[in-house]
């Protein structure tokens, strides 16, 4: 089985503070991910802001450089700065859904416009049919049409529909990775799950490996295959999604699990915080330095000191 | 001091724009009733252009054009202090604000000053409605802030040398400072990661215990409602389409709407497939004839496209309006392994 895309000990690290200043903060520290060609899957990382969980997703779209380590797309180091049709090759294979559709989407920009400069960019399809095919094709995927879509402003679609257009847009030209920061924290409650649906029918219909970052671990419980947990740029516990959230070994995965707001207890108003995996996590968090990961089996593996 | 401490009866605001000669209006709250309790938290659930936003606004006594309050009342009881929100003038708002009536909004950035340290913050807010100086003002702060569990330092901070939690407690913090007695929150925690979150209300939960105030707390978070609210008010295009106490929205629904926001909770433990709603939320501008959610409705009938449903007790203290009430069964049973499809027309 040949790796789709390999996250190998990456590392990145920003300077902060003045011109002069030495002082460096650590985004991302010795990351390792393999995603196969041949299983299509959903992987999930999560993670509270500074976690270094949108660092590691401009990693892996080559927006930014690692300061240490490697990632490799079909064996092909993904780097900033490399023009041409390798780069090309990368942008259509790897494509980015973002988080608010209405900031992605120039709003003076028709959304089919997007949609037809994406066909005409990575497809190389120049006859108007055969574009509007490809876009009609995509759109009918994520559940519209192009017949909806077409001469439509952001502005006129809902939140659900615009991040459905974005997807869209991602499919048109047939990318095999989709990296999905926060895709649903923008949009309403009663259209959350036909995003998330989507993500997952992508995966089994289409084949499309969809790196889905969140903060909502009930979401990632119901679509991810593996998940990732990360605590200030390090990964603290990883492998398959159910294993991991229905018995959380680390501190800080007990903790994100612990404040998951249930609605099973609905009038009973559970909201007191759990002070002891807070302070346990904190407590990880100071001896991360030393610590490395220990493989519990299946896959399973978590970040313990020593 | 008894009764509710805000009636709302039959209220309408409207949005109203004349453009180019051409009028245009926007129904963004549609004869909504309802009454809040002392010491009761009650939860406003709906999505974004529902008319949520535009409610409190009226109740805030925010009303601005082109947003016009176009009939009905709203009254708070302060404790014989009656007034109404809708017709008050500037200087009996100015009177009861902060004092009787505060808010916390969603982001704390635009709320606090970001060229002002917390405590000139607090004095903007605070010194005036308190009516102390001095010591006493200031031990009066402190107290309180040692209370939300805040550092005193966060009084020499700007905001943007905290974080965004604690940013989001001392906003708490000031709507509190002068013990309201009733209180507005917009997505408070909305921005908030999930340990911050649930920590920010569970400060917030506590404060209102210990003051006894009411709160509206508006979210289209259902989870936090679960955890927050006492009883949830569930508006759709612009109505009021069910109420009820939490326990019984969220286990015995009898709004298909409601139904559907339930079983689409996503459950840490339960893989089953989550239902979603298909469509887009109607246009409040030119909103469905009848039942303003029959399009989108699992249940709808033929007399659904045509008569509104008014809004009736189906329950204790549980009013629905739908037609089809009695027909309303939940989409997911918890603890049970298939899916229960609602019943069909």
């Amino acid at each position: 089985m040949s790796a789709l895309l390999e996250v190998d000990a990456v590392s990145k690290s920003f300077p902060m503070g003045g011109l002069l200043s030495r002082e460096q903060i650590e985004a991302v520290v010795d990351i390792d991910v393999t995603l196969l060609q041949d299983r299509p899957e959903i992987f999930t990382i999560v993670g509270e802001s500074g976690s270094g969980k949108t660092t590691l997703a401009r990693l892996i779209l080559g927006l930014e450089t690692p300061t240490r380590g490697e990632i490799r797309h079909l064996g092909q180091p993904v780097g900033a700065g490399r023009f041409g049709a390798q780069r090309h090759a990368f942008m259509s294979a790897v494509q980015p859904v973002f988080q608010n559709p209405f900031e992605a989407f120039n709003p003076l920009k028709r959304v089919d416009r997007y949609l037809a400069s994406t066909a005409r960019a990575f497809r190389s399809l120049t006859r108007r049919a055969e574009i509007e095919a490809a876009m009609d094709a995509a759109l009918v995927d994520v559940g519209l049409s192009l017949e909806e879509i077409r001469g439509r402003y952001p502005h006129e679609l809902s939140g659900g529909q615009l991040q459905r257009a974005a997807i869209a847009r991602a499919l048109v030209c047939e990318a095999r990775i989709l990296i999905a920061d926060e895709p649903v924290s923008m949009v309403d409650a009663s259209l959350r799950m036909a995003i998330v649906n989507l993500l997952r029918r992508l995966r089994d219909d289409k084949g499309v490996t969809v790196i889905y970052i969140t903060h909502d671990l009930a979401t990632a419980y119901y679509i991810s295959d593996r998940i990732m947990i990360m605590q200030k740029g390090r990964v603290v516990e990883t492998g398959p999604a159910r294993r991991v959230l229905n018995a959380p070994q680390h501190p800080y995965s007990r903790l994100l699990k612990a404040s998951v707001l249930s609605a099973a207890d609905a009038g009973q108003g559970n909201l007191a915080p759990a002070q002891d995996l807070f302070e346990a996590s904190q407590e990880a968090l100071e001896v991360a330095r030393d610590s490395r990961m220990i493989d519990l089996g299946e896959g399973h593996s978590v970040r313990r000191a020593g | 001091m008894t009764g509710p401490i805000l009636t709302v009866e039959g209220l309408k605001a409207y949005y109203q724009i004349c453009q180019f000669g051409q009028h245009l209006e926007v129904r963004a709250v549609d004869d909504i009733s309802l009454q809040i309790e002392r010491g009761e938290v009650y939860g406003i659930a709906g999505e974004s252009s529902s008319g949520k936003t535009s409610l409190i606004k009226v109740l805030a006594a925010a009303t601005r054009p082109p947003l016009r309050v176009v009939g009905g009342s709203a009254r708070y009881d302060f404790g014989g202090k009656g007034i109404d929100p809708t017709t008050a003038s500037e200087a009996e708002i100015r009177a009861i604000r902060w004092r009787h009536l505060s808010y916390i909004m969603q982001g704390s950035m635009s709320v606090l000053n970001p060229v002002r340290r917390i405590e000139r913050t607090f004095r903007d807010f605070a010194q005036r409605p308190l009516g102390l100086s001095g010591a006493a003002y200031r031990d009066r702060i402190e107290e309180h802030l040692d209370h939300l569990r805040l550092p005193k330092s966060v009084l020499r901070a700007y905001p943007h040398e905290l974080s965004g939690g604690m940013r989001q407690r001392v906003t708490i913090g000031l709507a509190t400072v002068c013990r309201p007695d009733f209180m507005i929150a917009d997505e408070p925690t909305t921005a908030l990661d999930v340990v911050v979150q649930k920590d920010v209300l569970s400060l917030l939960r506590t404060v209102q215990q210990d003051m006894g105030a009411s709160i509206i707390f508006v979210t289209h978070d259902m989870s936090v409602h679960a955890n927050m609210a006492d009883r949830i008010g569930i508006i759709y295009a612009g109505r009021l389409v069910e109420e009820g106490p939490t326990r019984t929205l969220f286990t015995r629904s009898r709004h298909p709407y409601t139904a559907h926001l339930v079983a689409s909770l996503p459950v840490i433990g339960d893989t089953r497939p989550r239902p979603a709603l298909e469509g887009r939320p109607p246009s409040l501008a030119n909103p469905p004839r009848g039942c303003r959610f029959h399009p989108r409705c699992p249940l709808a009938i033929e007399r659904c496209a045509r008569e509104v449903p008014p809004l009736e007790a189906v329950g204790q203290r549980h009013r629905s309006a739908c037609w089809r009430a009695e027909d309303v069964r939940p989409l997911l049973i918890p603890g049970e392994t298939g899916q229960t499809a609602m019943v069909q027309a």
